[in-house]
């Protein structure tokens, strides 16, 4: 692949022109040639010294520094250049012999390790390419691959073709393939043709996924939504329009199907009103815990989480098949209930609040105090209750994300106040932790 | 479908269903027993709904002898295509075209789920809407719950009313054994084997409506259905923790199954 005869294509080019190799950026020989850069490699990969000549297409007639190279490497070059190496030794001083010892050198090379060099000029190249990903010129022609949809979209269809970027679950080669990421519902895919199911997810790493959207936290990546996701049923209700078209057309072509068993219960199906996001909501920052807003995961939430249904009913969750995984494509309503830091201040005051309450109730029994306490528990088991039913609007969700708000964040279950707090701090604290 | 068209008229005597069921593109497809096509209670109210609805059905049962244009006959195919599409989604939801589906789906025939945690999870074909020419053909995932485009721009192409949005949900109430466990393993992005702060915090709060929810499935005594879920889960925990942290996170991207809030 890299002895192309005709054009002068450098091996980089060469390599990542291969099929299958689409992902890869091409590695500045500047890069390369910094050795800082390279630090480590050298054990992680056979005959180094070859494979990376082959990446930088470095000649051996390509004179005396080479040499010098050459004699540290003694030992690893020993094998294959068994004759080369005498022939050369007595030609290096002398420059018209250098050329022919250099191609004799090559042929030995050609003959006896050309695929061993050549795999690992590939590994090494993987592993420079990871590095080289997350330094500012990599990263920079990844996003130019990005923006041209060289990675391709996400397959999942509420992320509506959002753009993913390929990236490792592990940073050291040879444990996963490479897989994709998608921004809007931050997950993992596997790339849809197996002609990527030979690309080393090392030789894009672990790190570079999320340092991608964070050096260009203006990339908007939401995807475009057709306009056909707005009759979808499970969001109709951000359009009641087309919402009821639907409903209307599926009512006379179904009317009289199959006894009209489906088509009764399908026409029947609830046509929500459209959930007040913006009316209800307080004002939803710009930012968030360091991202825009927008930018946080917009394939989730409301509208883009798949609702089973069976003839236009929902399934309940309490069903034996009833839906168990929506948290995994949930995103607050009210984007503030993600400001752990904010919440955690609100429950310190709530702290401090229901210990200044609780001393005064003991000293004076006031009943407007025990009215105060009362009435977030009772909200509290409305909230269960609203979840458990199987029909919720998305605007009685959002009610009830409020209605939580002036209290601080309680878990439902806790009986005390002491247990909620207790485990609200320690989330803040793993914040500072992980952060 | 191009192949059939073309043909001449001596190849009308091949079974129209065989061939569309095996015509490239159309994998998805189980198909109809003679009897249901030709049970007229079960095609109620598609008359209006197909062009030449007559010609079209003879054409599928394999009794259109009629001679004409190639314009016509390029018609009718189309509209004896639309016609088994609207039939195919009424008999899957049959005993029957339920059990046919039911072994495509073991063998893999709709494919495998995409996200990386789901592990090769086959998929099921489902359209969101039961109104034809809404929306074309997604596959359903049981495991993620979640329904995705097919690889493949030649399914992408098929109307996604021929499966209809109930049939998938039907299957795994009529064979809730082929119902895949669910898990709580996810993705957690990394930076140099850190969390990032935002979609952590996002993860977080996902978590706690999971667990919101197993507690609603727990105070009725329903199975949550997650696996590891009945063994000693709180030790588990504690001790996967230890271990993420000490690993630095470099290797565990899908530790995950640990929330790091409980
Ligand atoms: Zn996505
Ligand atoms: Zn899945």
């Amino acid at each position: 692949m890299s002895s192309s005869s005709q054009a002068p294509e450098s091996w980089i080019s060469a390599f990542c022109s291969l099929v299958g190799h689409e992902y890869f950026a091409e590695v500045s020989e500047d890069f390369i040639e910094d050795d800082f850069n390279l630090t480590g490699l050298q054990s992680q990969v056979p005959m180094y010294k070859e494979a990376l000549e082959m990446i930088l297409d470095v000649e051996p007639e390509d004179a005396s520094e080479e040499e010098e190279e050459e004699e540290e490497d003694e030992d690893e070059d020993e094998d294959e250049m068994q004759d080369g190496d005498a022939l050369a030794r007595g030609g290096y001083r002398r420059a018209a012999d250098a050329a022919a010892a250099a191609a004799e050198r090559r042929h030995l090379r050609m003959a006896s390790d050309l695929s061993v060099i050549e795999s690992s000029a590939e590994m090494l190249y993987g592993l420079i390419h990871q590095r080289f990903i997350t330094s500012r010129p990599g990263i920079q022609q990844m996003a130019e691959k990005y923006e041209l949809g060289h990675f391709g979209h996400c397959p999942r269809v509420f992320c509506h073709g959002a753009k993913v970027l390929p990236v490792g679950c592990s940073d050291i080669p040879g444990q996963e393939t490479v897989k994709l990421f998608c921004p809007s519902c931050l997950d993992v895919y596997s790339p849809p043709n197996s002609r990527f199911q030979t690309v080393d997810g090392a030789f894009f790493g672990t790190t570079f996924g999320c340092l991608f959207f964070m050096t260009f936290p203006e990339l908007d990546v939401g995807g475009q939504r057709p306009p056909q996701a707005q009759v979808d049923p499970s969001i109709s209700a951000s359009s009641p329009l087309s919402g009821s078209t639907a409903v209307g057309q599926s009512a006379s072509l179904d009317k009289a199907s199959r006894g009209s068993l489906s088509s009764s219960l399908t026409s029947q199906q609830p046509n929500l009103p459209p959930p007040p996001l913006d009316s209800k909501l307080p004002k939803q920052p710009d930012q968030i815990n360091g991202v825009a807003s927008k930018n946080l995961a917009p394939g989730l939430g409301p509208g883009n989480i798949y609702e089973p249904r069976i003839y236009g009913f929902r399934v309940s969750e309490i069903a034996k098949t009833g839906p168990r995984m929506k948290w995994l494509r949930s995103r607050p309503a009210d984007i503030n209930d993600l400001d752990e830091c904010r919440i955690w201040a609100e429950n310190q005051e709530a702290i401090l609040h229901n210990a200044t309450a609780a001393a005064a109730e003991a000293e004076m029994a006031d009943s407007e105090m025990a009215d105060d306490n009362e009435v977030p528990e009772g909200q509290i088991e409305d909230e269960d209750m609203d979840a458990s039913s199987a029909v919720r609007s998305n605007g009685q969700h959002t009610e009830v994300a409020q209605r939580r708000k002036p209290n601080g964040r309680r878990h439902p279950q806790a009986d005390s106040g002491a247990i909620v707090n207790g485990d609200t701090t320690r989330s803040a604290v793993r914040v500072g932790n992980g952060g | 479908m191009d192949d059939f068209a073309s043909d001449t008229d001596s190849d009308y005597t091949s079974y129209w269903r065989d061939w569309f069921i095996s015509s490239r593109g159309n994998e998805y497809f189980c198909e109809i027993d003679e009897d249901y096509l030709t049970d007229r209670f079960n095609l109620t109210g598609l008359n209006t709904e197909v062009q030449y609805y007559q010609y079209a059905l003879d054409l599928v049962t394999d009794v259109f002898d009629m001679e004409v244009e190639d314009d016509m006959r390029e018609q009718i195919e189309k509209s004896a295509r639309h016609l088994y599409g609207l039939v195919h989604a009424r008999y899957v939801v049959t005993t029957r075209g339920l059990a046919k589906m039911m072994e495509k789906f073991k063998q893999g025939v709709f494919g495998k789920c995409p996200r990386v945690i789901c592990e090769s999870q086959h998929l099921l074909p489902m359209g969101q809407h039961d109104v034809p020419n809404t929306s074309n053909v997604k596959l359903y995932c049981a495991k993620c719950e979640d329904i995705y485009n097919p690889k493949s721009s030649r399914h992408n192409s098929i109307d996604g009313a021929y499966f209809g949005s109930s049939f998938h949900n039907i299957l795994f109430q009529v064979y809730p054994a082929l119902m895949p466990q669910k898990t709580q393993r996810r993705y957690e992005p990394r930076i140099y084997g850190f969390r990032v702060h935002a979609s952590a915090a996002l993860m977080r709060w996902q978590e706690e409506r999971r667990e919101e929810m197993k507690d609603r499935l727990q105070a009725r005594g329903i199975e949550t259905g997650f696996e590891d879920e009945d063994e000693g889960e709180e030790d588990i925990e504690s001790e996967e923790d230890e271990v993420d942290e000490e690993q630095d996170g470099i290797d565990d991207m899908f530790e995950g199954a640990v929330p790091a809030v409980q």
